[in-house]
Parts: structure tokens; sequence; C-alpha cells
């Protein structure tokens, strides 16, 4: 457990030394901000309709966002380690490959956290300037906490990737690829759905329902529901793509 | 300290190493000489627990590097061929971090002590990457000594240093043997003559030969060589130097030049000096090859067509 601290807490402080880091956040940043000024602008210019901003309205932007992020998050995590030989002081090193794993993917998760703390800046915004009503702080809740999952997953997926390459480039793109697989599966099933070909009834659409990606954030949490399935089913992702990175990792010592 | 038994290792359908056998006693300084590809990292790497053997065993440390390997790596310093830096980190935080990584107690401590023995004082706060290669390999083995090892496990540690930055890690090296089993990996054959205390030749995954550095000298070498040089008529010099006691066999090399092989270990220069003044001819210049290691080494880990060589090379001439 200490080494998995040790190893996440080398990470986290390593992102704060390296260009990546601040290039994501800024254009993160400044993306949202572009969003969130321009929605703002528009309820506020639309006197006629009683529409609201919601908390969660920069949250649409920023999945979309974190989709192309966190490929960039994780892609040096392993596979730079192997391209330039420090894998093998890690891995001769007192550490399990396990904890090595873990640890990898907390460091980037607890920096993936601290941007995702920072969007908050928005709907404490919008909470002060909708004073004395304030915000419905319900969806907002259940809706970071259940994004944060989502992002947690996207890294395992993407330290999984980077266990399998020794080049950090490589990592990118193939996490990214396979990101846009999970993302995409779930227009597939709902367009399936929707045409008829497999109803939600039959057992293969509740497979295929159940695997869609983003509507177990979209559906439930979005929407002010916290649901003991969605966290359930992103937790396995992160477990899962741990567990592959770690028998990547261990394969890989034979060859 | 190290006890290799049957130590075997396939890549795929290739032998990377085949049934080695050896140990190194506690204090010892082994040298592990070969030409590249001879499968002295492979052996490296089965050590230090970084990859399973696919037969045969090794305690390292007291420990089974397959079954208790955690344990291995926690009494083994290691700095690989190439040495595993991250650039983007200062000196004193990569050793920092190694520190962490094995829970040293005194962490603080043991990197300043680390710092010391590889004379790194007043780089402590520069950035890796900004080091030069020399600098490099030193926070490679200040990371190696961290934690006082039972066994240092070097690879190539003076590959690609210049001149007096070699002689100053071999000297840290020697004084390393002190207090740590080292083993260490080299192809340049001075370098394991001065720095160890047991040699081992690895070749195409064997061990061709194992001895001290001297003995194996002596050995392997057979013959040493000398070349004279001589002014004037050199008639019947030939047989003059036969006549001196000690020497093998004389090839006279024209314009006066003669190639003289000697019983290594005696001084008879002198003597075969007097003896062709003697004889009325002028020596002008006398030079010993010393034993020609290199040679032996090369006819040693090209065992496999040494013999046909020779003889074709032979053939030839005459």
């Amino acid at each position: 457990m200490r080494n998995i601290g040790i190893i996440a807490w080398k990470e986290f402080r390593q992102y704060f030394g390296s260009p990546i880091a601040y290039f994501l956040s800024i254009v993160i940043f400044l993306f949202l901000g572009i969003v969130f000024a321009l929605d703002l602008v528009q309820t506020m210019s639309n006197t006629y309709s009683a529409q609201v901003l919601e908390g969660t309205v920069v949250l649409g932007p920023l999945l979309t966002l974190v989709l192309f992020a966190t490929p960039a998050i994780t892609m040096k995590l392993l596979a730079e380690e192997r391209g330039q030989g420090t894998l093998e002081l890690l891995l001769t090193a007192p550490v399990r490959d396990a904890e090595l794993v873990v640890g990898k993917w907390l460091g980037a998760a607890l920096f993936a956290a601290v941007i995702l703390a920072l969007t908050w800046v928005y709907p404490v915004f919008l909470q002060a300037i909708t004073k004395p009503n304030g915000i419905d702080q319900g969806p907002l809740v259940s809706a970071y906490i259940v994004l944060f999952l989502l992002v947690g997953a996207l890294l395992a997926v993407g330290v999984g990737i980077s266990s399998l390459f020794s080049n950090a480039t490589a990592a990118f793109f193939a996490s990214l690829v396979v990101s846009l697989g999970l993302w995409v599966s779930g227009l597939v099933t709902s367009t399936l759905s929707y045409m008829g070909s497999m109803g939600g009834t039959s057992l293969w659409g509740t497979v295929m329902q159940y695997m869609d990606f983003t509507s177990h954030f979209y559906n439930t949490a979005y929407a002010g529901r916290l649901d003991l399935t969605d966290i359930v089913y992103y937790v396995s992702i992160i477990v899962l793509s741990l567990f592959f990175a770690t028998r990547v990792i261990e394969s890989k010592r034979w060859r | 300290m190290i006890q290799v038994t049957n130590l075997t290792k396939w890549y795929g359908l290739r032998k990377a190493i085949d049934g080695l056998n050896f140990h190194a006693k506690k204090g010892e300084i082994v040298g592990f000489l070969g030409p590249n590809g001879a499968g002295k990292t492979t052996t490296m790497r089965i050590l230090t627990a970084y990859m399973p053997p696919s037969e045969g065993r090794a305690i390292v440390a007291g420990y089974d590097v397959v079954e208790e390997s955690l344990e291995v790596r926690r009494r083994v310093g290691y700095l690989p061929e190439t040495v595993p830096l991250y650039a983007d980190m200062t000196v004193l935080d990569y050793l920092d971090f190694m520190a962490a990584m094995r829970h040293l107690p005194n962490a603080d401590q043991c990197v300043d002590e680390a710092i010391q023995r590889v004379n790194l004082e007043d780089r402590v706060e520069s950035y890796i990457g900004n080091l030069s290669k020399g600098m490099r390999q030193r926070v490679g083995l200040a990371q190696a000594v961290l934690h006082k090892p039972e066994v240092l496990i070097l690879d190539e540690p003076t590959i690609g240093l210049d001149p007096a930055q070699v002689v100053e890690i071999r000297a840290f090296i020697r004084e390393l043997g002190a207090d740590h089993t080292v083993l260490l990996s080299t192809h340049i054959l001075s370098e394991a003559q001065q720095i160890c205390n047991r040699v081992l030749i690895i070749n195409k995954g064997h061990i061709v030969a194992e001895d001290r550095p001297e003995n194996l000298q002596a050995r392997l070498a057979g013959a040493e060589r000398i070349t004279i040089e001589l002014a004037g008529d050199t008639e019947g010099a030939e047989t003059t130097i036969a006549g001196v006691k000690g020497v093998l066999t004389v090839e006279p090399m024209g314009n006066g030049v003669f190639e003289i092989e000697i019983t290594p270990g005696k001084e008879i220069r002198p003597a075969i000096v007097r003896a062709l003044t003697r004889a009325g001819q002028d020596v002008v210049e006398v030079h010993s090859q010393g034993v020609d290691l290199e040679q032996i080494f090369l006819e040693l880990t090209r065992s496999d067509d040494k013999s046909k060589g020779k003889r074709t090379s032979r053939q030839q001439k005459e």
C-alpha cells in the first residue's frame, strides 16, 4: 500500500513539471470558459423564456474534452518508462507489479481530480449570481461523483494500453481509439434499439445497454440520480483494466 | 552471496544463456567478460529478478530469484546498461524517490551518503537531463548503492565514459568491493583484470573460462612476445637468439627485425641482448609486446571456428 502511495505521489508531482499537463489545463479551461460565457449570455439575453442555467452546464463539453485529455494524461505512464529503460529500475525495485500499476493510475487520477475540482468555479459562480434562489445542487453532486469514476475508468483503460507500448505517442493514439470505441458503442446500441432490431426487452439489448459507456453517466447521475449500477460499472472497468495492465507487465518480464 | 546452478534462458527459439554455473562469495568482485550478445545482460537481469530463468536456479543473498523475488530485490543494487534515470527530476528528487521505494528508515542520511560516495555534492539540485554522461553514470551508481545492498550488479559500468571518468568509476568499484559482493560485466579485458578478483569469460551463453585474472592470464597466454631490431649484418642472429634459454620461437621479419616468443613471467631480455652483443650484433631496439590477452580472448570467445580458422591461415601461408 505504501508503495502505491509513493509511486502515485511521484507521478502526481511529475505532472506539474510537464508541459502536457499545463497545455491540457489551458485547453480545458479555455474551452469550458467560452462555452460557459456563451451559455450565460444567451440565457440572460433571452428574457422571454424561463430557462435557468443548470449547475451542470459545463459537464457536457467537459465530458467530450475528457475523452481526448485522458489518453494524453496516461500515455507516458508505462510506455515512457519502458521506452527510456526506467521500467527496469521499477521492476527490480522491491515493488509488486500490481502496486506499480495501481500507483501509476492513482497518480493520474489525482491529477485529473485536481482539474475536475477546478471546474467547480462555474457552478460556484452561478450560485453566486443566482442568489437568493441558487442552483439545484443535487445533480451537481451526483454528476461529479460519477464523472470522477468515468474519468477514472478512462484513465485505467489508458494505463492498460500504455503498458503495451514503449512509445508514448503510440500509446496516446491507441488509448484514444479504445476510448472512442467505448464512446461510440453507446451510439450504436441506442441507434440499434431505436430501429427496433434489438428491443430493450431482449437479452442482447439489455447487455448492450449495460455495456454502454456514456449512458451510465447521462441517464442517471447527470439527471441527479445516483445509481449503484453505474458505480459498479465504472469501478469494474477500472479493476479490469488495471488487472490487464498488471498481467501485461508480468508477461513482458518473460520476454 | 550469489549461487547460480544450471541457469538457462530461452528467447523464443534462441538460447541466450545455456546452463550457467557459477558463484560469488561475500566481498568478492567478479567480472563477467564476454563479447556483446554473449548473455551477460540476460544473466544479470535474472539475478536482479527482472526476468525469470527458463530453467535452473539462482540464489542471491540467500533468496531464490523466482520464489522470493521481493526479498532478492531488497538486497540487490542494480545498475542496468542503459542507466535508468528520469530526465525531468533533480538528482536529489530521484534519489529521494528511490529511497522511498526501498522504505529506508533513515532515507535522508542514506541519500546524503550515496551522494558523497559518488562525489555529486555540487550537482544535487541539477536536473538529470542536464547532466553529462559521466555524471549520469554516477547518479545511477548512487541509486545502486543507496540502500547498502549485500550484492551489487553493475552492467557495463564504464561504457561510454571518457578515460578520466573510467579511472574514477573503476576506483569506486574497487572500493565497493570492500563491503559488497560485486558482479560486473564488461567487454574490456584490461578492465576485468584491473578491478576483479575473479573473471568469468562467457560466450554464446556458455562460461568458457573462470579463474583469477592473473592465473587466467598465465593459463591463456602460453607465450609472451618481444621484438628485437638489429642493425647491420644479421647473419647468424637467429641461431644466437634461439640458443638463449627461455626462447620458444624466433621469426625473422626482415630489415633486421626478429619476433621472439618467450616463456611468460621470466625476464630474459637482458640475456638475449647479452648473447647478441657477444656474437657481435648491434641491438638498436628491444620492445616487449607483453601478453597478447586481447588475441587470446578473441580466440577463446570464438572457439567455434578457432581451430578451423588457424589451420586454413597456416595452409595459405605454406
